[in-house]
C-alpha cells in the first residue's frame, strides 16, 4: 500500500507543479503583454459575445428541448436523430442546399476569378467602371427585388411577355411556383449579386502582382497568356483564392434570404426550402429553440468542414 | 519613350484571337450584369401607363418623377414621421462604423506587430468566423440580447456591428504587411509609447484600410432593416420603413424602383469615392 500511496503523491504533486508552472507561465505573458492585450480586449470581447459565444450556446442548446417559456430540458441526441430519422423536409432542405451552394459556389469563384483577370488588363478608368459594375448588386443589397418584377409570374411580366410576344410560349409561366422553374431562377439571380469581397480581393491581389515577373517570364520562355496565367499569375494570389474561397462558401450556404424574397415562404412542393429557411422556420415560427438548434449546428458542421476541405485543397495548388 | 515602353509590355504575350474571345466573355458578364440595374433605373422614372403595357417596354419613354413624388407622399403618411426612421439609419451608420474602424484598428495593431501567447488563438477564431454566417448563431444571439435587456434598443443594432470580423480580419493583413517593423522599432527607441506608436504612427499609414472598413461597414448598415432585434415602430430604421413599400404589391411596382434607386445611390456614392482605396487594401488580403 505504502509505495502506491508514494507515487500517488508523487503524481498529483506532478501535475500541481505543471499547472503551477503553466500559470506563472501565463501570468507573466499577461503582465508582459498587458498593453497587447488591453487594445485586443475591447474589440475581441465584444466579438466573443455576438460570435463564438452564440456557437458554444448553439451546441448546449442542440441537445435540448427549448421552447423559451420554460427552462430546457435534457434530450440528448434526440433532436440530431429525429433531423435525420423522422424529417423529411428537412432531407429535401439538405438536398437542395447542397444543389444550391455547388452550383453557385463554384460559379462565383470563378466568375470572380476570370472577370477580376480580365477587367486587370484594361485602362485604369474602364477598370474602376467595370469594377464598379460588376460589384454593384452585392454592394447594394435589396435590389435583388427587381428580379421578382422582370420574372412575374403573369403575362405582364416582362420576361413572359417578352416570350409570348415572340411566340415562344403560349401561356406565362409561372417562374416562382412551379418547382421545375424555381431553382434555376433564383440561382441565376442569387449568381448576379455574387460578386462581392472575394471578386474585390482578387482586383486587389492582381493588381498588387509586380509587372517584372511578367517581363522576366517572357524571357523565360513563356509564350501566351495562358501559359502566363498559370505559371506566374495564379501562383502569385494564391492567399487571395483562399480568402476568396473562404467569403464564396459561407455566402454560398447561407443563401435564403434571396430565396425567401423571390419565392416565398414556405415554397411550391419546398423546391426552395435550404436549411437556412427550415432554420427559420423552426426558430422564428415554431419556437422550437432546441431543435433549431440542431438544425443551426449542422449547417455550421457543413460549412466549416466545406471551408477546411478546400482550403487544403487550394494549400496543395500552392506547393 | 516612357509610353511607348508601357505599351510594348502591354501587348507581351497578347495574340488577337484571345483578346476577341476574352472581350466576348466580358461583354457578356456586363450585360448580364447590367440588364437588371438598367431595368430598375429604367423602371423608377416610368409613369403608370408604361409600367404595366403589353408586349413590356424595357427602356421608359416618357420619363417622370411621379414615383418618387408618390415615395415622398406615401411616407408622409406613415405613422411615425420619415425623418425619425432617417435618423436612425444614420446614427447606426455613424455610430456603427466609427466604432467598428477604432475598435478593430486598436485590436490589429497588436495582433499585426507584437508577439504574446494568446495571439494566435485571438486572431484564428475571427478567421474561423469568416466561415459561418450570422443564421448559425441567430438563436442564441436574442437570447444574449434578452438576457443583457438590450431588444428593442439601439445597442443591440450598433454594439454588435463593432465587433465585426471582416473588418478586423482585412486590417490586420493590411498592417502586417504596409506598416515597417523598423518605424516601430524607432519610435520605441525614442520613447514613444504603445499607445502613441498607434495612434501617430500606425493610423496615419493604414487608411486605405480604415476607408475600406468604413465602406464595409456602411454598406452592411445603411441596408440593416433591425427586423430580428427592434419591435418599436420609432426605433426602426430607414430600410425598413422602405422595403414596406416594395413589398406593399405590384401597384407599387413603380413606387418600389424608386425606393431600390434611393437604397442604392449612397452605398454606391461611397464605393466611387473611396475605390482606389478599397483596392489597395484588398491587394493585402490574401491569408496564409
Amino acid at each position: 500500500m505504502q509505495p502506491v500511496l508514494e507515487s500517488n503523491k508523487g503524481l498529483i504533486r506532478g501535475i500541481g507543479g505543471k499547472i503551477k508552472r503553466i500559470s506563472t507561465y501565463v501570468i507573466s505573458d499577461l503582465k508582459e503583454n498587458k498593453v497587447s492585450y488591453l487594445l485586443v480586449m475591447p474589440y475581441w470581447t465584444i466579438f466573443f459575445v455576438f460570435t463564438i459565444l452564440p456557437v458554444i450556446i448553439a451546441i448546449a442548446l442542440s441537445f435540448t428541448y427549448y421552447n423559451m417559456l420554460e427552462p430546457p430540458q435534457w434530450e440528448g441526441l434526440h433532436n440530431y436523430l429525429r433531423l435525420f430519422l423522422d424529417d423529411d423536409v428537412f432531407l429535401i432542405a439538405i438536398k437542395n442546399t447542397f444543389v444550391f451552394a455547388l452550383v453557385t459556389g463554384p460559379i462565383s469563384f470563378f466568375a470572380c476569378l476570370i472577370l477580376a483577370w480580365m477587367i486587370n488588363e484594361l485602362q485604369p478608368k474602364i477598370r474602376a467602371f467595370l469594377t464598379l459594375l460588376f460589384y454593384a448588386p452585392a454592394l447594394t443589397g435589396q435590389v435583388y427585388f427587381i428580379w421578382k418584377i422582370m420574372f412575374d409570374g403573369s403575362a405582364y411580366g416582362y420576361v413572359n411577355g417578352i416570350l409570348l410576344y415572340w411566340g415562344i410560349i403560349t401561356e406565362p409561366i409561372q417562374f416562382f411556383q412551379d418547382p421545375a422553374y424555381i431553382m434555376p431562377v433564383s440561382i441565376l439571380c442569387v449568381l448576379w449579386s455574387s460578386l462581392g469581397t472575394s471578386f474585390l480581393s482578387f482586383i486587389g491581389g492582381l493588381q498588387g502582382i509586380d509587372t517584372s515577373l511578367y517581363e522576366a517570364g517572357a524571357v523565360d520562355g513563356i509564350r501566351n497568356r495562358w501559359q502566363e496565367l498559370w505559371y506566374i499569375t495564379l501562383p502569385q494570389i494564391v492567399p487571395h483564392m483562399m480568402f476568396g474561397a473562404i467569403m464564396t462558401i459561407t455566402q454560398s450556404f447561407a443563401a435564403a434570404d434571396q430565396l425567401i424574397a423571390l419565392v416565398g415562404f414556405p415554397s411550391t412542393d419546398y423546391a426552395a426550402r435550404t436549411i437556412v429557411s427550415h432554420l427559420m422556420d423552426y426558430g422564428n415560427i415554431r419556437f422550437e429553440m432546441g431543435y433549431a438548434s440542431a438544425i443551426a449546428v449542422i449547417l455550421f458542421a457543413f460549412m466549416v468542414i466545406t471551408q477546411r476541405l478546400v482550403q487544403k485543397y487550394l494549400a496543395k495548388l500552392r506547393d | 519613350m516612357k509610353a511607348k515602353f508601357r505599351i510594348r509590355r502591354k501587348r507581351l504575350n497578347r495574340s488577337l484571337g484571345g483578346d476577341v474571345f476574352l472581350f466576348t466573355f466580358l461583354g457578356i458578364g456586363a450585360v448580364f450584369t447590367a440588364i437588371p440595374l438598367v431595368f430598375l433605373i429604367s423602371q423608377a422614372f416610368k409613369p403608370l401607363n408604361e409600367l404595366w403595357l403589353y408586349p413590356p417596354q424595357f427602356f421608359v419613354r416618357n420619363p417622370t418623377f411621379k414615383n418618387f413624388v408618390d415615395l415622398f407622399v406615401l411616407m408622409g403618411e406613415s405613422w411615425v414621421p420619415m425623418s425619425r426612421y432617417f435618423f436612425n439609419t444614420l446614427l447606426l451608420v455613424v455610430v456603427g462604423t466609427g466604432g467598428h474602424i477604432i475598435l478593430a484598428s486598436m485590436a490589429a495593431y497588436p495582433l499585426a506587430k507584437h508577439d504574446f501567447l494568446f495571439k494566435p488563438f485571438l486572431f484564428q477564431t475571427v478567421v474561423l468566423s469568416l466561415m459561418f454566417t450570422y443564421q448559425v448563431t441567430a438563436i442564441p444571439n436574442y437570447l444574449i440580447m434578452a438576457k443583457i435587456g438590450w431588444v428593442d434598443t439601439y445597442a443591440a443594432l450598433i454594439v454588435p456591428a463593432w465587433g465585426m470580423s471582416l473588418g478586423l480580419f482585412l486590417m490586420r493583413q493590411f498592417m502586417v504587411a504596409m506598416v515597417p517593423d523598423e518605424l516601430i522599432e524607432a519610435a520605441r527607441v525614442d520613447g514613444a509609447s504603445e499607445l502613441t506608436i498607434f495612434w501617430r504612427i500606425v493610423m496615419p499609414i493604414v487608411k486605405p484600410a480604415w476607408l475600406t472598413l468604413m465602406i464595409l461597414s456602411v454598406q452592411q448598415l445603411w441596408r440593416e432593416t433591425g427586423s430580428r432585434f427592434i419591435y418599436s415602430e420609432e426605433l426602426k430604421t430607414l430600410p425598413y420603413a422602405l422595403t414596406q413599400v416594395i413589398w406593399g404589391g405590384i401597384a407599387r411596382a413603380g413606387v418600389g424602383a424608386a425606393v431600390g434607386l434611393v437604397l442604392m445611390i449612397v452605398p454606391i456614392v461611397i464605393f466611387v469615392i473611396n475605390q482606389a482605396r478599397v483596392v489597395e487594401t484588398m491587394s493585402t488580403s490574401g491569408l496564409d
